[in-house]
């Protein structure tokens, strides 16, 4: 084979970011089935989707941002920003809402800032917030767990729900919610009741909430599969997840009565897949060894700060995105200590 | 045999394609037509021809002197007439022509006289330097720094180690792992003399884990050689680019060179083993620097191998010799895949630099666009310098230099790992040498204008002065008229005084 660059070096390994974001997508692909035995086919319908708004708006940027369209587009950082919006949404969310909070991710939170590589904060958790923020309702009405629904949706009924608010039948949405155990554990709580007896309601599994449990689980397995093929670093899960760990147990061993147990925090909610799939995103992380692990911890603080003593029952998209400001900071006292550096 | 005593950062397990020039011994080019000898193959100042067109040369005759310094001489490969001496093209990345001179060859390739030293040990440090610089010898491992000069460690420095570099970690290249198979005898003959002229005390042979039958090859012959002391074969790991001095030095000794330091500050010498063969046959046999070992090979040539080729062989004709599918043209490697550079015409001659041609590649990175950087680390995962590729290639790319130094970019090495792994294909070296001339470039403004300001600032306190020294004199002499003035208008005055106390005294 002859060679194509003008300059050295003229050899290039196997590596490139199409293949790390297909890799991503695999990694997701158990979790996601999780979901879907857990929550129904709605969530496979949100994802479609969120993938379709993704990949529309992507084209649309490039084309009036005047960027070739193809490389970008199959690229695959589009779709992966898409799932993981998708899967944070709840299942039944109504279009507008998917399409709202993709739509803000790509363009406002990607493109404007100049595209691949160039966004200060993750897009996913950026969409994630403004509709946190925005539509609260929409936002935490979520699906109980299958095995717990007294009308369990099925695919015709979640397609109607998501589109039109309510199935043929009359059925509307908020008569197939119900909280999440993130939502009750807090909420419990506040009611003074003991988080010993709250994990014995059937909200709760064998060591988190039901179905959120395996799906964290299997986000964990994913993600370990992405560490494996050196698509992540350890760095980031495992200073998020330790710092989880040793705050939960902390606070379980001073103050067990405003607290589930360190398991039930790594298990619930976004732990793991914020830990594997969001905080592990190279642009808006840091991008120095010392500085994931440090980018990682201060995720993990503040997920878990947010989940205890803050207002919503989850953190960790506003943990990402706190960490994700401070990233310049820790990018510049994380350096390495280059080849013979005198002291 | 000695164990390594540590390792260095990031680098690449790079799949090595030794074999397919590894298959047949050395042989040697066919002597060519036209010998073309650029002045400078040498880091440093070029030669000065001491010839003149028309003159009879004969092998080995030294052709050009060396010019201050760093500078080496230049010698005919082969007996014949100086043709010219002019500007030819050269094997450089600029595509620019340089001054060589041109030998037609007789055919003959008689030898001048030759004049081997019977006993270096009877000799000083300063008799061998000077030998081997009128050799002409410089670093054969690819940078041609002027040999002598590191021979010499200076009063103030004592040689711990004179290490021997046969990492060869470069893919696709194996002139040294031949020169270790074929003649590790007299590569022990160098590194006896060098031994002796840096009075090291003791001396590391290092080889990369992947030439094993090099290895035997030099244990056999150093077993045979009970006079060389304190010498010892280190087998090291496969890994791009152990070959780096510093890197090979960390790896021998688990030390790091000061940055903007020499290996000498910490008591190493590191000389190729080329280059070590190369002393032992201009002391021992009197021969300059005339020829060295080419490696020619890749995916398009047919009788890959390696080839003792005459300095100034135009790079087409050993081209021709190794048989290749090279169409007219079509761009080759001179150096290896990772840090060599490309040349599209072949009428160049091959030059002391030069220990590899390769054509065709396997894995060549592609020419496409490159994505923008993801931050995703890699390259810093893969840095031996422990540098972050990712924030030198920001602030490069936005040409903001001060924050490239701030990032280390002078402790780059260019080994190109970074740019093999980046999952976008971004030409990283590219940007950092670019930073590295613009930067380079201001400070040579800088010094300019501070020159330029100095001079400014000189004259303006000369005429400062001037103006001072001019306006003391006018002071002096007003202030001595004035006093002349008032000394006259004093006589004056007694004169006067003196009429008028006559007079009165008469009237009285």
């Amino acid at each position: 084979m002859g060679i194509f660059r003008i300059s050295p070096p003229f050899l290039a390994g196997a590596n490139r970011v199409t293949l790390q974001m297909l890799q991503v997508l695999l990694a997701m692909i158990p979790a996601v089935f999780a979901m879907v035995y857990f929550f129904g086919p709605a969530v496979l319908i949100n994802i479609t989707l969120a993938l379709a708004v993704a990949l529309a708006s992507e084209a649309v940027m490039l084309k009036i941002r005047k960027r070739p369209v193809k490389p970008f587009i199959t690229d695959g950082s589009a779709a992966v920003t898409a799932i993981l919006l998708a899967v944070a949404i709840p299942p039944l969310a109504p279009w507008w809402l998917t399409t709202i909070g993709v739509m803000f991710a790509i363009v406002f939170a990607k493109h404007l800032y100049g595209g691949l590589g160039y966004n200060p904060f993750n897009p996913a958790m950026v969409g994630y917030v403004l509709l946190l923020v925005s539509f609260p309702l929409e936002m935490t009405t979520w699906l109980p767990v299958i095995s717990l629904s007294e009308n369990p949706v099925d695919f015709m009924s979640a397609f109607q729900l998501i589109f039109h608010g309510e199935t043929s039948s009359g059925l509307a949405m908020d008569t197939v919610s119900g909280a999440t155990p993130l939502d009750a554990m807090k909420t419990q709580i506040g009611q003074q009741i003991l988080p010993e007896y709250i994990v014995n309601q059937n909200l709760f599994g064998i060591f988190g909430g039901l179905g959120w449990e395996w799906i964290n689980v299997w986000f964990a397995v994913g993600g370990l599969y992405l560490i494996y093929r050196r698509v992540i670093n350890w760095h980031v899960p495992l200073a998020m997840l330790a710092t989880i760990f040793v705050f939960s147990s902390i606070t379980a061993i001073f103050a067990p009565e405003t607290t589930g147990s360190p398991l039930f925090h790594l298990v619930s909610g976004g732990t793991m897949i914020g830990a594997f799939f969001i905080a592990t995103d190279p642009v808006s992380g840091s991008t120095t060894v010392k500085g994931r692990i440090v980018f990682g911890a201060g995720v993990g603080a503040l997920t878990y700060i947010i989940r205890i003593w803050g207002g919503y029952p989850d953190g960790v998209a506003f943990a990402v995105l706190l960490m994700n400001m401070a990233v310049p900071l820790i990018d510049y006292y994380t350096q390495p200590k280059v080849y013979g550096a005198v002291k | 045999m000695s164990k390594p005593l540590g390792s260095f950062p990031g680098g690449l397990k790079l799949n090595g394609h030794k074999k397919r020039s590894t298959q047949s011994p050395i042989r040697k080019t066919p002597l060519a037509k036209t010998l073309i000898l650029p002045l400078q193959q040498h880091i440093g100042a070029a030669a000065v021809p001491i010839v003149e067109v028309g003159d009879k040369v004969l092998k080995g005759q030294r052709i050009a002197r060396a010019e201050g310094h760093v500078s080496v001489c230049l010698h005919a490969p082969s007996s014949g007439t100086i043709k010219a001496i002019d500007e030819q093209a050269i094997p450089h990345p600029s595509g620019l022509n340089a001054p060589c001179i041109t030998i037609e060859t007789d055919g003959e390739d008689q030898w001048l006289e030759r004049q081997p030293v019977k006993n270096f040990r009877d000799m000083s440090a300063h008799e061998i330097r000077q030998i081997i610089r009128d050799a002409g010898i410089v670093g054969l491992g690819g940078a041609g720094f002027p040999s002598f000069i590191k021979l010499n460690p200076g009063v103030h420095h004592d040689v711990e180690t004179l290490l021997l570099n046969g990492a060869e970690c470069e893919p696709y290249i194996t002139c040294d792992d031949m020169l270790l198979r074929e003649r590790a005898e007299g590569i022990l003959d160098g590194v006896e003399i060098m031994q002796h002229a840096l009075r090291a005390r003791n001396v590391i042979l290092a080889i990369e884990d992947n030439k094993p039958e090099g290895v035997s090859a030099m244990e056999l012959a150093l077993a045979a050689r009970p006079q060389l002391q304190n010498t010892s074969i280190m087998v090291i790991p496969t890994r791009y680019p152990t070959g780096g001095e510093k890197q090979l030095i960390q790896v021998v000794t688990g030390k790091q060179v000061p940055s903007n330091g020499l290996p000498i500050d910490i008591g190493i010498v590191s000389h190729n083993m080329g280059t070590a063969y190369a002393v032992g046959r201009a002391i021992n046999h009197g021969e300059p620097l005339i020829s060295r070992i080419v490696t020619v090979t890749g995916t398009d040539v047919t009788h890959a191998g390696n080839f003792e080729t005459l300095f100034g062989t135009p790079i087409s004709e050993l081209l021709a010799f190794a048989e290749t599918k090279r169409q007219p043209d079509e761009p080759f490697i001179l150096g290896g895949p990772m840090m060599g550079f490309n040349l599209s015409g072949d009428n160049l001659p091959v030059t002391k630099t030069a220990n590899c041609i390769l054509v065709g590649v396997d894995d060549a990175a592609p020419a496409s666009e490159p994505l923008p950087c993801i931050r995703c680390g890699d390259c810093a995962t893969a840095c031996p310098a422990s540098l972050l590729p990712q924030q030198l290639y920001w602030h490069s790319r936005a040409k903001d230099f001060d924050q490239t130094r701030d990032y280390n970019l002078f402790d780059c090495i260019e080994c190109g790992c970074c740019d093999y792994v980046c999952p976008s294909k971004i030409p990283l070296v590219s940007y950092f040498r670019f930073a590295k001339t613009e930067i380079m470039n201001q400070e040579r403004e800088h010094q300019k204008s501070d020159l330029a300001r100095e001079r400014f600032e000189t004259r303006l306190a000369r005429l400062e002065r001037e103006k001072q020294e001019k306006e003391e004199r006018q002071r002096q002499r007003k202030a001595a008229l004035a006093a002349s003035k008032a000394k006259k208008e004093k006589q004056e005055q007694a004169a006067a005084e003196a009429d008028t106390t006559a007079t009165e005294n008469k009237e009285n």
